[in-house]
């Protein structure tokens, strides 16, 4: 992470030099626009992170840790025997076939799905069984962005940003005129939606793939996660618009976050990943270092595995 | 580029269409029967025969707009009223026994959302069963007799809930006659309106009948909220029950049974989205006073009563049709592209191709 960072050859994309990162600003910016906007927008957007997001760093060397996880359906046991550790900035490429788990996996990690039995520690916090949950995650600083399943279709943007969280008075109503301000902050400044017709009151339904996953990209940043999982954010898109996301996790690790990142197309993970999880029908099967194996190599590996079987 | 920033004219009027076709449907009335529509007298009678209609109407939005559905309001009238009658008459308990009508309708919508939403079962099927089985209930135990609550204006409880405020005080006749259950609704709506477009719980039940997946992933406690709207829909049922055994002076078994697709229609007509995600209180609000005007206005125009559920069921049909399309950019696009088509039937069409290719 250090060695990338403060490498000069690799300014963040959008940025022509390295002065967000002086401002003292950990967002990238404008990861949809080609300009740089780094100055403004990035100072705009330390006033509005939003009071739970904030976590002090800790002692702690791993910010997910799963021991010993299992989780069933019924009788289909579809995570077995799953350890794993996230490190503080570690971008972990979680790879495998359809059907292998992977997403069960980020659910489980994420609150969305209780394990069958197993441990999870956050921060090298013991979480207590059937206390955690998204809300909860959230508050520890863990985002998601899914695939498809991050926004609903038929809100406005203002609502998708703030869902689950919304900024209401004590009597639990929302104030919309703040929502839609910080909302449109978020569009501008982090997003870079600019000049493409879109306002905070557009619904998700009006939007292109790739700008739907730079709206709930935009959200997770915006919401300055220390860990980003990403679950086949490049699934629905053309090239250019992977480009995109390619570089947003690369700027996740230059911002000294850790990332999981869910991806079918090899080629993609192999470049950004520090370390390659392998799962298979439930189980982690082996853990690559993308520097010892090409992607040929791990290519034919991963179909090894499925003959194995 | 206004079509690309995807904020179209219904978003931004909150129930327009709906708006205009109650104007229009006012005029044609007013036309056709001036006698009738002119004078203020059934505009006092709809103060008094609605508030039941537009309770369950909005909470039937909120239901819908959650992507559920609920059948079992009729039997809640049907109980509830029983309930709170009994107790009203036989034990003469007046306000509590509008505390216990009312506790009896949020238990049964709690019922109601404790299966739907924990024990899983589609709402649709939940609530036909529940519908039944409340409808039973208060069948058996009142043994199938109607109460006549005679004399129930000299009580506080008729006076407060149904009374006519102005009736001793004034000599203009329609003034006497209007009803004070048209100002409850009148803010009980009106905190609903703010409750959906406002506050984090109609927030929540939009984005549940958006989809449920992406609810419980931005940290919506779907079952919770479930549970609620439907909680909320056997209060207002119940509501509607008092009010309605009140105005009438009777409880009789079957009196929730004509307002099953009444409300619904309304809710439907007014622009909330039979798919769930989208729900505006505004338009059922208006959807309620077409479906009653309907009825009075056919009438009176000097058409039979038979034509009113016709006219009630197309209006119905239109209306969700129109909606359908109003609100889906994909169909919308394929029926202009389709209508584009037939109106460059032949020649131009086979020139379109040809563009098309190059």
């Amino acid at each position: 992470m250090a060695r990338l960072a403060a490498d000069p050859r690799r300014p963040p994309d959008g940025c022509k030099s390295r002065r967000w990162i002086n401002a003292g600003c950990r967002f990238p910016c404008g990861i949809f626009s080609g300009k740089s906007q780094c100055g403004s927008s990035c100072a705009g957007l330390t006033g509005f992170r939003g009071g739970n997001a904030v976590t002090p760093a800790g002692d702690f060397a791993s910010i997910v840790r799963l021991e010993g996880v299992q989780k069933y359906f019924g009788a289909v046991h579809a995570l077995r025997d799953i350890d794993l550790s996230i490190g503080r900035n570690e971008i972990v490429g979680l790879i495998g076939d359809n059907g292998a788990g992977k997403s069960t996996l980020i659910k489980v990690m994420t609150g969305v799905l209780e394990p069958s039995s197993g441990k999870i520690f956050v921060r090298e916090r013991e979480i207590q069984p059937g206390e955690y949950s998204v809300r909860m995650a959230h508050d520890l600083s863990i985002e998601t962005v899914y695939q498809d399943k991050s926004l609903a279709e038929k809100q406005p943007l203002w609502r998708n940003f703030f869902v689950g969280r919304q900024i209401t008075n004590r009597f639990g109503f929302i104030d919309i005129k703040r929502e839609k301000e910080i909302a449109q902050k978020i569009l501008i400044d982090v997003i870079g939606f600019r000049g493409v017709g879109i306002t905070v009151d557009s619904t998700v339904a009006n939007l292109s793939g790739g700008e739907r996953q730079g709206i709930a990209i935009g959200r997770a940043m915006h919401y300055n996660a220390d860990l980003i999982v990403l679950d086949e954010p490049t699934a629905a898109l053309g090239v250019a618009e992977v480009r995109k996301v390619v570089e947003f996790v690369r700027r996740i690790k230059q911002s000294g976050r850790a990332c999981i990142y869910i991806e079918h197309n090899l080629a993609h993970v192999h470049e950004v990943a520090d370390r390659l999880v392998v799962l298979d029908r439930g189980r982690v099967v082996s853990e690559i270092f993308p520097k010892d194996m090409t992607v040929p190599e791990l290519t034919e590996y991963l179909i090894a595995l499925q003959h194995d079987a | 580029m206004a079509q690309r920033s995807g904020v179209s004219i219904l978003q931004r009027f909150e129930a327009l269409p709906i708006i205009i076709v109650f104007v229009l449907l006012l005029l044609l009335f007013m036309y056709r029967a001036p006698e009738v529509f002119l004078a203020p007298y059934i505009y006092t009678t709809f103060l008094s025969t609605l508030p039941p209609l537009i309770l369950l109407a909005a909470g039937l939005t909120f239901v819908i707009g959650a992507g559920e559905i609920d059948l079992s309001f009729p039997s809640i009238i049907a109980f509830s009223g029983f309930v709170f009658a009994v107790l009203f008459k036989e034990y003469d308990l007046g306000w509590l026994a509008v505390v216990a009508g009312l506790a009896s309708g949020i238990l049964v919508g709690f019922l109601n959302g404790l299966i739907i939403a924990k024990v899983g079962i589609p709402s649709f099927m939940t609530t036909l069963g529940t519908q039944f089985f409340w409808a039973g209930m208060a069948t058996v135990l009142s043994g199938g007799k109607s109460y006549a609550l005679r004399g129930a204006e000299e009580s506080s409880v008729w006076r407060w809930i149904v009374g006519r405020p102005f009736a001793g005080s004034t000599d203009i006749v329609w003034l006497q006659q209007l009803s004070i259950q048209a100002l409850w609704t009148a803010i009980i709506v009106g905190f609903l309106w703010l409750i959906l477009t406002r506050h984090r719980f109609g927030e929540h039940a939009l984005f549940i009948g958006d989809s449920n997946d992406v609810s419980r992933v931005v940290g919506i406690d779907v079952d919770r909220e479930k549970i609620k709207v439907f909680t909320l829909m056997g209060f207002l049922a119940a509501c509607a029950a008092i009010i309605l055994t009140l105005e009438n002076k009777n409880f009789f078994g079957n009196q929730g049974q004509g307002y099953l697709l009444t409300a619904i229609a309304s809710v439907l007509i007014g622009g909330t989205s039979i798919f769930g995600g989208r729900a505006t209180i505004l338009g059922t609000v208006f959807g309620c006073f077409i479906i009653g005007m309907v009825e009075a206005g056919l009438v009176a125009s000097g058409l039979t009563g038979a034509w009113v559920r016709t006219v009630q069921g197309l209006i119905f049909l239109v209306s969700i049709i129109f909606y359908l399309y109003a609100d889906e950019p994909q169909r919308r696009r394929a029926l202009f592209a389709n209508l584009r088509s037939l109106g460059k039937f032949g020649a131009i069409r086979t020139s379109e191709e040809g563009g098309v290719r190059r």
